[in-house]
C-alpha cells in the first residue's frame, strides 16, 4: 500500500461520515425546503420555488416569535454575561473552600436541560406549591404566575437559563482572569492606580477577547433555545409568550410534520446566527488587534 | 485437528444463532403489542387482555405513553416505518393522517366480513372508524367512547346555607348548571380566594389539545364552528361574532379557576377537584374513577356528583373522547392484531370492558341499566352521547390544531383579544386548506 493510499484509508472513513451526518443532510434539507413534502405523507417532494420562504416572512406570527427569541437572548446572556463575570472576579483570589465553591457554582450547567426545566416547573415555579412562592407569601397578595402570566413567564425562562449558563460565562472568564499576568497589576500598585483603573484598563481589556468567545457560544446557543421552554413553559406558553423560533421550528417539523417549511426556517434561522456569529468574530478580532 | 476444533465452534454458533433467531420469530409472532396513552382504560385493557392470553396463548403488551407525548412518539414511529406497535388506539382526528399516510391498514373489507357493524354504537363508528366521514372506509374500530363531562362538589352544592345564599343571590336555585350562564354564576359564587376555594376547573392549557378540546364545546354551543365541512371555508365561521362571544366567555370563566389554570389540562383539573381547591371541574369521564378513588381524594370522593357539560344560548354540543383501535401498516403481527379486535369487539368481552371501568363501544351494553349504573358517572356520559362532536379528522389536523392551542391560549392569556385570536386562527387554517388543496377546484 503506497502512502497516499494509506493516507486515504485513515481519512476516508471520517469523511464519509462527515458527509452522510453532516453534509448529506444540509443539502437535502435545503433542496427540501424548496418543497412541499410532509414526512408523514407518502407524496414525494413538490418543488414550490421559494414559496416556504416566502409564507415564512410575510407570516406576522412568526416575526412576532423572532422577537421573543431576540428579546430572551438580551435578557438571557446580558445576566448571564453580568453574572458569571461578577463571579469570575470574586473567584479570582484565594481563600478557603475555593475549590469546593468554584465546584458547586459550576453543577448548573452539568445538569440536563430537561431536568433543570422540571425542576424548575414543579419545584421553585409552581403556582400553588413552588417555594419560590411560598417564601414570597408574606409580602405578596396572591401568588405570582411564573409559568402562566404572559409578562412573568419570559422573565421565568430567563431565570432558569440564566440559572444554568452563568458558570459557563464564569468559568470562561475565569480562565481569562487567572491568565492576566500580575505584574502588570504589581506596576499599577507601584503607580498607585484605583482599583476602578486597574479593572478598566488591565483586567478588561486582557479578558475581553475570551469574554466575546463566551458571549458568541452563548449568544448562538441562546438563540436556539428549546428544551427549557418546551418543559418549563409547556411548549412556549401562556400563549405565545415563550414561544421562540426553535420552538415552532420544532411545532412545524416534528408536530405538523409540514418537512418543506420547517426546513425553510431552519435556513432563515441559520442565516440569522451566522450573520450575528460573524458580527462578534469581526468585533472579536477588532478587539483582539487591540490588545 | 486444528481444522476440527474450528469446524465444531463455527457449527456452535451457528446452531446457537439459528435456535437465537427461531426463538426470536416464535416470540414475535405470539405476542402482541398494543400502544396507548398513559391513563385508567389503558390500564384496564392490559388486565382484560389477559383472557385474550389465556384463550389463546398470545401475550399482550399495553406501552403506555404520557399523554403530552403521545402523538408525537406514535407519529415519529411511523415516520420511522417502525414496527413497534401492532395496534395503535390513537385520537379520533388521527384517522385523516393516518389512513392518507399508509401508517393504518384499511380495515373496510375485514370489518365488513368478520364485526357485527350494526353492534356498534353509530356515531361512535363515525367517529373514531370511519374516513372519509360517510364513506363507508374504515380504519380501526371503537375502543373506547369517551365524552367531556363534570364533576362537582354534592356537599358544597346541597349545603342549605350555600343554597339559601345562592338563590338570595342569582334568584333561582343551587343545581348542578344546566346553560352557560348558570355555570358561570355557580363558579363565581363558589370563587373565594381567601378560603383558597375557587368556582371551576377546565382546561386552558397549551398542551396537545388541551385548550382546544375544552373551549371547542362552548364555540359550538354559543353559535360558532370550525368552518365549512363541504367547502373547508373558515373565514366567517371560525371568526364569527359568535365564536368571539364564546371565546370571551371562555376567558372570563378563568377569573374563577384558581391562578394555575392557564396550564390546566385532564391531570391538573383533577388534582385541583381532588385537593379540594374548586367546586366543579371538567374532565374526560374516563378520567372519573380518579375521583371516587379515596386513596387519591381524600376530600371529596363520596361526596361528588357528575353532570353533563351545559347548552349555550345557540345549541348543545360536547366534546367527544375516547379513541380507535387500528393496525399499524409496519406491524408484522397484523393476523394477530385482527384476532385480538375481533375478540374485543365481542359482546362478553365487551361487557367485562365496561364492567373493568371502559366505555364501551357496543350499543347493547353502553344502553343497558348494568352500565347505567355501574358507576355514579356512568349515567351521566350515557346522556352526553346524543350532543357529542369533534375536531377537524383530516389529514391536516395536527397543523389545525397547533394554531388553535396557540391563540386560543393567547386570547386567554390576554396576550390576544378573543377577535384576533380567532382572525388569525381562521387565516392561518386557510393557509393550511389551500396549501393541502382543499381549494383548488
Amino acid at each position: 500500500m503506497s502512502d497516499y493510499q494509506l493516507k486515504m484509508a485513515f481519512i476516508m472513513p471520517t469523511m464519509i461520515l462527515l458527509i452522510l451526518m453532516n453534509i448529506f443532510p444540509l443539502l437535502w434539507s435545503l433542496y427540501l425546503s424548496f418543497h412541499r413534502y410532509k414526512a408523514s405523507m407518502p407524496a414525494a417532494p413538490r418543488f414550490i420555488g421559494v414559496r416556504n420562504y416566502a409564507r415564512l416572512l410575510q407570516d406576522p406570527e412568526i416575526w412576532g416569535y423572532f422577537q421573543t427569541t431576540a428579546y430572551f437572548v438580551l435578557l438571557a446572556v446580558a445576566a448571564q454575561f453580568f453574572i458569571g463575570f461578577g463571579l469570575a472576579l470574586l473567584l479570582n483570589r484565594e481563600f478557603r473552600y475555593k475549590g469546593f465553591i468554584t465546584t458547586l457554582l459550576l453543577l448548573p450547567m452539568m445538569l440536563s436541560p430537561v431536568v433543570v426545566g422540571l425542576f424548575w416547573r414543579f419545584i421553585l415555579f409552581s403556582d400553588n406549591s413552588g417555594l419560590l412562592n411560598f417564601f414570597l407569601s408574606p409580602v405578596l397578595k396572591s401568588p405570582i404566575g411564573w409559568t402562566t402570566h404572559p409578562k412573568v413567564a419570559m422573565l421565568a425562562v430567563v431565570i432558569v437559563d440564566t440559572w444554568m449558563w452563568s458558570p459557563f460565562m464564569m468559568l470562561i472568564a475565569l480562565a481569562g482572569l487567572s491568565a492576566v499576568p500580575k505584574y502588570l497589576y504589581e506596576a499599577a500598585d507601584v503607580d498607585r492606580a484605583s482599583a476602578w483603573f486597574k479593572f478598566r484598563w488591565i483586567t478588561l481589556p486582557l479578558v475581553s477577547p475570551l469574554l466575546l468567545i463566551a458571549l458568541l457560544f452563548r449568544t448562538m446557543d441562546a438563540f436556539k433555545m428549546f428544551d427549557i421552554v418546551y418543559v418549563l413553559t409547556r411548549e412556549g406558553g401562556p400563549g405565545t409568550a415563550t414561544e421562540t423560533v426553535s420552538m415552532n421550528l420544532y411545532k412545524l417539523a416534528f408536530r405538523n410534520y409540514n418537512t418543506g417549511k420547517a426546513c425553510a426556517m431552519a435556513y432563515i434561522l441559520l442565516i440569522i446566527i451566522v450573520a450575528l456569529s460573524n458580527i462578534y468574530v469581526k468585533y472579536l478580532n477588532r478587539v483582539k488587534g487591540e490588545a | 485437528m486444528k481444522s476440527v476444533r474450528i469446524s465444531l465452534v463455527l457449527a456452535l454458533i451457528l446452531a446457537f444463532a439459528f435456535v437465537s433467531a427461531t426463538k426470536a420469530d416464535n416470540h414475535q409472532s405470539q405476542s402482541l403489542t398494543i400502544v396507548w396513552a398513559e391513563w385508567d382504560p389503558a390500564n384496564y385493557l392490559q388486565e382484560l387482555s389477559k383472557d385474550f392470553t389465556a384463550e389463546t396463548g398470545i401475550a399482550v403488551d399495553v406501552i403506555q405513553i404520557p399523554w403530552p407525548n403521545f402523538q408525537d412518539k406514535v407519529f415519529t414511529a411511523f415516520v420511522g416505518k417502525s414496527d413497534l406497535y401492532d395496534i395503535v388506539i390513537g385520537d379520533s382526528q388521527w384517522l385523516g393522517r393516518n389512513s392518507q399516510g399508509e401508517n393504518y391498514i384499511n380495515l373496510t373489507d375485514w370489518i365488513n366480513e368478520n364485526i357485527d357493524v350494526d353492534a356498534i354504537y353509530g356515531p361512535a363508528m363515525t367517529a373514531f372508524a370511519e374516513y372519509p366521514k360517510g364513506s363507508g372506509t374504515y380504519w380501526a374500530l371503537p375502543a373506547e367512547v369517551d365524552a367531556a363531562g363534570y364533576v362537582y362538589r354534592k356537599d358544597l352544592f346541597e349545603d342549605p346555607k350555600e343554597m339559601v345564599a345562592f338563590e338570595k343571590k342569582y334568584g333561582y336555585a343551587l343545581a348542578p348548571p344546566k346553560t352557560y350562564d348558570q355555570l358561570r354564576d355557580i363558579a363565581e359564587f363558589f370563587t373565594r380566594p381567601d378560603d383558597d376555594l375557587y368556582g371551576i376547573a377546565t382546561w386552558y392549557s397549551k398542551e396537545y389539545d388541551g385548550i382546544t378540546m375544552g373551549f371547542q364545546q362552548v364555540m359550538w354551543s354559543f353559535g360558532g364552528t370550525y368552518g365549512d365541512a363541504e367547502t373547508y371555508k373558515v373565514a366567517g365561521h371560525l371568526n364569527s361574532d359568535d365564536a368571539a362571544k364564546a371565546l370571551e366567555f371562555y376567558t372570563d370563566l378563568l377569573q374563577f379557576a384558581p391562578p394555575d389554570a392557564p396550564n390546566y389540562y385532564w391531570a391538573e383539573t383533577l388534582n385541583a377537584y381532588n385537593s379540594g381547591k374548586v367546586a366543579m371541574a371538567m374532565n374526560y369521564f374516563a378520567f372519573f374513577p380518579g375521583v371516587l378513588n379515596p386513596e387519591v381524594n381524600k376530600i371529596s370522593h363520596d361526596k361528588s356528583g357528575f353532570f353533563i357539560a351545559p347548552a349555550g344560548p345557540k345549541g348543545h354540543y360536547i366534546s367527544i373522547g375516547g379513541q380507535g383501535m387500528s393496525i399499524s401498516s409496519f406491524s408484522k403481527n397484523k393476523d394477530i392484531a385482527k384476532q385480538y379486535m375481533k375478540w374485543f369487539m365481542q359482546k362478553p368481552v365487551q361487557e367485562k370492558w365496561a364492567a373493568l371501568g371502559g366505555f364501551t363501544p357496543h350499543k347493547e351494553v353502553l344502553q343497558s341499566d348494568t352500565f347505567k349504573m355501574a358507576s355514579p358517572f356512568n349515567k351521566a356520559f350515557a346522556e352526553s352521547f346524543p350532543y357529542l362532536r369533534d375536531f377537524w379528522a383530516v389529514p391536516e389536523y395536527a397543523e389545525l390544531l397547533a394554531a388553535c392551542q396557540t391563540h386560543w391560549n393567547a386570547a386567554i392569556s390576554k396576550i390576544k383579544t378573543p377577535k384576533e385570536a380567532l382572525d388569525a386562527i381562521a387565516r392561518e387554517h386557510e393557509e393550511i386548506f389551500e396549501d393541502a388543496g382543499y381549494y383548488d377546484e
